[in-house]
């Protein structure tokens, strides 16, 4: 089925060529990184996490997501995400994948990264997710390929796929659980010490995940023949997902909010100080983060009233969930953890331009992932309707 | 001759196979031996201890000299680098004020000696270390005598135990390290760009029967000894005299005891 | 066969440019390892166990001293010897001629990552011993393995002023 991804337009080639070219800058700074040591990044001994680690706890979120199709269509026999599903699982695999590079390219010495596996340790928490990473790719390979496949044939997919599709279900949670743990389980980081910790990780991720499924399903529809949703349903269910996984996700951080204010516990406090008013002057990210609350509330609003049934409206309204969820979960979250650091004290951190170059690479690369396995599921189904 | 795709592939893994599996039993014939009968044994004269444990009598230290001959003496023979930036820093014992080395314990109206007095901090070599647990090589693990331990060979420079440890004394070789070394000392082996590390305790010098670096430089501020020996100097101080130790509220039950109250008044 | 011609040719170029540095290299024979290890001695084990098991060795000895905590290796015949990296350089980086010899190994010379002294020439220019003469240096060169062992460890003592 790959060959039909090496057929396409002009305009094809040309995104393709792009992503390429993103992916060759990327790659040049990776291998200075590789030479000099993750110096080269903004990273420091006070906030030794930057944006690889914090873009892929928010992939993790994109990957789960998947299953808010998965669910409703293999357990329910939701009709509506026939056609969608397909790009959902899709979407996973890129999302997965640029998971894995994520943790590549943050770790110090790269070469050793198989010590992993062959010295696994059953009590760190960062093995289970190896695990359940390696794991949830596997399954949405094996489920996306095969049904697609399938489908060329004008067949049923075969039996023996329909356990992997309800394994994938809880798999899904799963893999947003344990990354959450990766963090909760951290003494002396209040700021990630927290019991709805994976509660919000999962809200968060199935707002998220599906605000960009829909954008690429529009972007599909647009581009090709193949419409993902040709009876206008699949698209309001989903919006009605990504609303209330939204308005969770605001509960949630709202929560953490009281818990902290309310008890005056200083540490609980600090890290929210510092993301919302800064402290003794450091302020990095609090534009960034009035900026996520503004979006949040904002494409929840779009969500809630009639907005959302409005062609122009409902894209932005998605777009502000998406980048909501992004800056919380893909920018702040994993910083602020660091501050103040184990002395009280404040370090900011700022990424460098090498380091942004990798981190645009790396979605480079799962754009170009997810633009050929759509291309094969497009061509599929449009010689379905020829 | 007309084959099929089908019949092609399993022609050419066939082959690949034998291939494959001709050079695996080749090095497999090779000129290996059994693993030679031979043993290994602890050092002779090594300072066998079962809960490596530090004092920090606050009395002792009262001048900066003080403290930097200490800190200098783990720095030479560790080969600890000095770098240009504070964001590369690598750190195995330093020191910082009472506000900060003991963060949760504000008060506003702490007297002026105490507010300003130095206080070393260095790995505290948890009973329950949180950075072993986070470790996902086993990289980061701990000894029988006590000491939390680094296998630098093993490290793939992940920083998990760094986000786990509450007393901020990893450290990560954002870069090569070699060139910052000052004053280098052959007998020790550097570490290399991407892994952490941290202080190990004074493994080395311990199994020659020696003290600690910092303990031997400290002129008695720095005890140390075996906690679960009721003859040594730090059980007796712990169990009598009156000890602080940092963030106790995490459960990780740190092995570095302040004595604050000074060594005469109690 | 569809298309059975070009594939087979494709097939037969591409096992060409495979195979290309095997033949490249026929008939040309690289100068062996300088083996000059002290006569008379025996190394850790006996010398066909070394030849095919020293790596492995070199690894029990590293995890049994820094995971357990052992510092003495007792061999098949019943020798000690410390386990120590220096306990190899001994005899494998050394004059043999002039025992007393030092070689300059300040770290601050070497270049970043696996440091193999072998490539450092400007290590070489001004050390007593010449790394292109040793046992290990050699052998790994021509073997075209690159330990990463001296990007921690240090080359043999009088490294510093």
């Amino acid at each position: 089925m790959l060959e039909k991804a090496l057929s396409g337009s002009k305009k094809y080639w040309a995104w393709i060529i792009f992503l390429l070219a993103v992916i060759a800058v990327g790659f040049f700074s990776y291998m200075r990184q590789f030479n000099y040591g993750l110096g080269l990044t903004g990273m420091s001994r006070d906030v030794s996490w930057g944006l690889y680690i914090a873009q892929f706890t928010f992939l993790v979120g994109v990957a789960a997501a998947a299953v808010m199709l998965v669910t409703p269509y293999y357990l329910h026999d939701f009709k509506r995400f026939g056609k969608m599903v397909i790009l959902a699982e899709f979407l996973a695999i890129g999302a997965v994948i640029m998971c894995i590079l994520f943790i590549f390219v943050d770790v110090g010495q790269p070469m050793r990264i198989l010590n992993v596996l062959l010295y696994p340790q059953l009590h760190s928490v960062m093995f289970y997710d190896m695990c359940v990473l390696c794991g949830y790719l596997a399954i949405n390979l094996i489920v996306g390929w095969t049904t697609l496949g399938a489908e060329r044939k004008g067949v049923h997919y075969p039996n023996w796929v329909k356990p992997i599709i309800y394994l994938s279900i809880p798999w899904a949670f799963s893999i947003h659980t344990v990354t959450a743990f990766l963090y909760a389980g951290l003494p002396g980081r209040s700021f990630w010490m927290s019991a709805i910790m994976a509660a919000r990780f999962l809200a968060s991720a199935f707002a998220a995940g599906p605000s960009l499924l829909i954008i690429l399903a529009l972007i599909v529809r647009k581009v090709s023949k193949f419409d993902p949703d040709p009876d206008r349903n699949a698209i309001p269910s989903l919006v009605k997902i990504i609303r209330y996984a939204m308005i969770a996700n605001v509960f949630f951080y709202l929560c953490e909010v009281f818990t902290a204010f309310y008890s005056n516990v200083p540490e609980e406090m600090a890290s929210f100080k510092y993301i919302f008013v800064g402290i003794d002057g450091h302020a990095t990210l609090v534009p960034w983060m009035w900026t996520a609350a503004f979006l949040a509330f904002l494409g929840i609003a779009l969500l809630v009233f009639p907005t959302r049934k409005n062609p122009v409206l409902l894209p932005i309204a998605l777009l502000s969930i998406y980048f909501a969820n992004w800056i919380d979960k893909g920018v702040v979250l994993i910083l602020a953890g660091f501050v103040p650091n184990s002395f009280d004290r404040v370090v900011d951190y700022i990424p460098t331009a090498n380091e942004i170059s990798i981190v645009l690479a790396v979605y480079a690369v799962g754009a170009l992932i997810v633009t050929v396995l759509y291309k094969v599921a497009i061509s599929v189904r449009e010689q379905q309707q020829a | 001759m007309s084959i099929n795709r089908r019949q092609f592939l399993k022609r050419a893994g066939a082959v690949t196979a034998l291939g494959l599996g001709g050079s695996f039993a080749t090095i497999g014939i090779g000129d290996r031996l059994a693993s030679a009968a031979s043993e290994y044994e602890e050092a002779p004269n090594a300072d066998k201890i079962k809960h490596w444990a530090m004092v920090v009598d606050m009395s002792k230290f009262k001048t900066e000299e003080d403290i930097n001959r200490v800190i200098q003496s783990c720095d030479k023979i560790h080969n600890i680098p000095q770098m240009d930036n504070s964001k590369d820093e690598i750190k195995w014992i330093w020191y910082d004020d009472y506000e900060h080395t003991f963060a949760d314990s504000e008060n506003e109206y702490l007297d002026e000696t105490m507010k300003k007095m130095p206080f070393i901090v260095m790995c505290n070599h948890c009973e329950n270390p949180a950075c072993v647990r986070a470790c996902p090589t086993g990289a980061t693990f701990k000894r029988e005598d006590g000491i939390v331990t680094m296998d630098f060979h093993r490290c793939i420079g992940c920083r998990f135990c760094m986000g786990a440890c509450p007393f901020g004394a990893r450290s990560f070789n954002f870069r090569d390290p070699r060139p910052f070394i000052k004053d280098f000392n052959p007998n020790f082996p550097t570490r290399t760009q991407g892994v952490v590390e941290k202080c190990l305790g004074c493994y080395e010098r311990l199994e020659n029967g020696e003290q600690p670096a910092c303990a031997e430089a400290s002129n008695g501020g720095l005890i140390f000894g075996d906690l679960s020996d009721q003859n040594s100097e730090v059980y007796k101080i712990v169990s009598t005299k009156f000890t602080i130790r940092r963030k106790t509220q995490f459960g990780t039950q740190p092995n570095v005891y302040y004595l604050v109250g000074g060594g005469d008044r109690a | 066969m569809y298309k059975g011609g070009r594939i087979i040719a494709s097939l037969v170029v591409f096992v060409a440019i495979l195979a290309f540095p095997f033949f490249y290299n026929l008939g040309k024979a690289n100068a062996g390892p300088v083996i000059n290890v002290p006569t008379g001695s025996q190394c850790v084990e006996p010398v066909a166990y070394m030849r095919a098991n020293h790596m492995q060795l070199l690894n029990q000895w590293r995890d049994e001293y820094v995971r357990q905590g052992k510092t003495v290796y007792v061999n098949s015949q019943g020798k000690s010897f410390n386990i120590n990296i220096d306990t190899c350089l001994q005899c494998h980086y050394s004059n043999s001629s002039t025992t007393s010899a030092t070689a300059v190994s300040h770290p601050a010379v070497s270049t970043t990552g696996a440091s193999n002294p072998a490539v450092n020439t400007t290590e070489a220019s001004n050390s007593v011993v010449n790394p292109s003469d040793q046992f290990c240096v050699t052998c790994h060169n021509y073997a075209s393995v690159e330990p990463t062992c001296w990007s921690c460890h240090n080359l043999p003592e009088g490294a510093n002023q």
